[in-house]
């Protein structure tokens, strides 16, 4: 394998990570709060829909992040409305939100389009371009860290330098920030919130409203970054992957940088070498495929590294036992 | 919140939130520039209307009864199985193999041989993920999550790789031998003069899936071991204080669950393609969850629900086959149910109490 071919694959895990990055931030927020949230998957589709929908029938991509994004909202108010205020099962609400989406992309798309599900493709302002990092023709010139710089970090979409700004972000948010403490609090120990004068029900819906932007974004950057147009089911499990990641980052917000970025060289490489020739063995391309969710049981096992989750998480707030 | 009675608790909340379901729904079918009374018609006839819908309607719903079984018997534990799919394309494997492997004299052998293998293939892949929750404390719902996934990979490995025949282009088994092919319920009805008709799949596995309904009933309500897993799900502190061995408990419910699961397969597998075809459980086994909420976890309830999905998924092949309304409207409908009797059941049963424990009380 030459240099080029390895940035290549580098290239394409970057892009291949980003919607892992927003939905696994997007997961971050809520569970930190103490919200379960199996539905990223369906909030993921939900926007990729609405977003490639839009930015068709306007011409501007813009418009389609901004309707895909409030499509995810919606689910999560619904998500917000059965596990905050209903105190329902929060992975039952996951699961029907999944649903949900799966079964109204395909609803909504035949009628409006008629083309068995999908949204014609999408071209010019109703995607998102690459942009072109300063000096990335100049540095093509410097050996080895030149071709790095212009062919894997520049020429990406913005949403991709979006979703690794949101990585700080997230972390100054949730370990710097007022805001931060009270929602990493509201999910170890709500009652101690409560007692101190803060509304529970206040910050888990922040919590689960941040989370509908972040997997409205990645559905955006699905259908209209990544690819050039809604096609159904395109999410493909990578709602779940996304979950995996946020277990594997064991719920930090750099850690789940590192956890998607390898999922995402994952996909890159099976994609490009569908089955791995690693000399002594050949690995199948269902292997690759998955390789994130047996790394992700492991990791569950505690026997590298144990994950502990929020401790209030998956529990409704019942005010005065 | 108000103490509802049973009945009403049991009968009236689920009922209310299949209602509020299948109107949203036919709102949207309505948004979406059709007629939903037209629509519902089409349904009802194409699920219920001839003996041919019946035949596909009970082949569906016998798929959905053992899926709804595994969810309910791990739900009477407080355990949260959401790798039916997962349990349920293993056992595939299971009857495939047997299947494909043995020669058998005639199709009740194989049948019980197939029942076991489906059984003991869904169990052991629901073990690994019911022994890390007891030993290691990992969640539950994650971990049957990715064994789903893992499971579609390992079954397209084996299927591409080892199972298919040489020269076929899909991803999927040999035709199984004649003896193995298990009556269908047209033949068996027939043979006694009741004209079904012929060809649709359903077959003598539904009276194997009403025997599964009789043993979760038997198993649940009348055997220490249901006891025990009851006693489990109510109140973890409580059942280990009274001597009940959490381990033990939670990795037994989970392999009976993920065995009913599994014996899914004998229906789909072995009833209907006779080969095992890469993705045949089709959703079932996240439908299992849906029947489990709306039947409250009962197999009597399960029984009707199954029976009602079953009729919905014949329904909606027929709007797909008839109608510019796809069959996806079956996912959405499905969706709403799961959300009313399962996420907002708090909210349909404050709705319900309303109506029902307020006047009471002005009475008295």
């Amino acid at each position: 394998m030459d240099y080029l071919t390895l940035l290549q694959i580098l290239d394409s895990a970057l892009r291949l990570a980003t919607p892992l990055l927003f939905a696994c931030l997007a997961g971050l927020f809520s569970e930190r709060a103490g919200i379960f949230d199996i539905g990223l998957e369906g909030k993921m589709l939900m926007a990729a829909f609405f977003s490639a929908a839009t930015a068709y029938s306007t011409g501007s991509v813009w418009l389609g992040l901004l309707a895909g994004i409030a499509g995810s909202m919606v689910l999560s108010g619904i998500h917000g409305l059965a596990s905050i205020t209903f105190r329902g099962n929060q992975l039952i609400s996951g699961v029907a939100i999944n649903f949900l989406a799966s079964g109204l992309t395909v609803l909504i798309g035949l009628s409006w389009f008629k083309l068995g599900g999908q949204t014609p493709s999408l071209s010019g302002d109703a995607r998102f371009q690459g942009i072109d990092l300063p000096f990335a023709e100049a540095a093509m010139s410097v050996p080895l860290i030149g071709p790095l710089y212009a062919e894997v970090l520049s020429g990406h979409t913005l949403l991709v330098y979006v979703a690794l700004l949101c990585v700080p972000a997230t972390w100054y948010i949730l370990y710097r920030t007022r805001f931060g403490l009270r929602l990493r609090a509201v999910g170890e120990n709500p009652a101690a919130v409560d007692t101190a004068g803060i509304s529970v029900v206040g910050l888990r819906y922040a919590a689960v409203a941040i989370c509908g932007v972040l997997c409205g974004l990645a559905g955006a950057y699905l259908a209209t970054g990544l690819g050039a147009s809604f096609v159904k089911e395109m999410t493909a499990g990578r709602g779940y992957i996304a979950l995996a990641a946020l277990i594997f980052a064991k719920w930090r917000p750099w850690y789940a940088l590192s956890a998607t970025l390898l999922f995402g060289l994952l996909e890159a490489v099976s994609n490009r070498y569908p089955s791995l020739d690693l000399g002594f063995i050949t690995l199948p391309s269902q292997f690759m495929q998955a390789l994130p969710y047996i790394l992700t049981v492991v990791i569950l096992a505690g026997f590298v590294g144990k994950a502990t989750p929020p401790r209030a998480g998956g529990q409704p707030y019942v005010k005065e036992r | 919140m108000e103490q509802l009675p049973k009945w009403a608790d049991l009968i009236v909340v689920p009922l209310v939130g299949l209602i509020l379901a299948f109107i949203l729904s036919m709102l949207m079918v309505l948004a979406t520039g059709h007629d939903p009374l037209d629509a519902l018609k089409l349904m009802v006839s194409g699920a219920l209307g001839s003996t041919y819908g019946w035949g596909y309607t009970l082949y569906y719903a016998t798929n959905f009864i053992f899926t709804g079984l595994a969810v309910a018997v791990a739900f009477h534990a407080s355990l949260f199985n959401i790798g039916g799919e997962g349990q349920a394309a293993l056992g595939g494997l299971g009857v495939a193999l047997v299947c494909l492997f043995i020669p058998w004299p005639h199709w009740t052998i194989a049948l019980l041989a197939a029942t076991a293998a489906a059984g003991i293939f869904g169990a052991l892949w629901a073990l690994i993920p019911a022994y890390l929750q007891a030993k290691r404390g990992s969640h539950i719902v994650i971990t049957t999550i990715m064994f789903n996934f893992i499971a579609a990979s390992l079954l397209n490995y084996v299927l591409v790789n080892q199972l298919r025949p040489k020269g076929a282009m899909d991803p999927a088994t040999a035709k199984f031998p004649k003896p193995s092919h298990l009556p269908s319920l047209g033949e068996i009805l027939n043979s006694v003069g009741i004209p079904f008709a012929k060809g649709t799949p359903a077959n003598v596995t539904l009276l194997v899936a009403l025997a599964a309904c009789v043993f979760v009933y038997y198993l649940i309500w009348r055997t220490r071991l249901g006891y025990q897993l009851r006693a489990f799900g109510k109140s973890q502190p409580a059942a280990v204080y009274a001597g009940i061995n959490p381990v033990k408990i939670t990795i037994i419910t989970m392999m009976i669950s993920g065995a009913l699961a599994g014996l899914m397969a004998i229906n789909n597998v072995m009833g209907e393609a006779e080969r095992l075809i890469l993705g045949s459980v089709e959703g079932a086994g996240f439908i299992g969850i849906a029947v489990a909420l709306m039947g409250r976890s009962h197999p009597i309830g399960i029984l009707f629900s199954a029976l009602l999905f079953g009729a919905l998924y014949q329904g909606g092949a027929e709007l797909g086959l008839w109608t510019s309304i796809p069959r996806e409207l079956v996912i959405v409908i499905q969706a709403l149910v799961i959300l009313f009797t399962g996420a907002l059941d708090n909210m349909v049963r404050l709705m319900v109490a309303k109506v029902l424990v307020r006047p009471k009380r002005a009475e008295a």
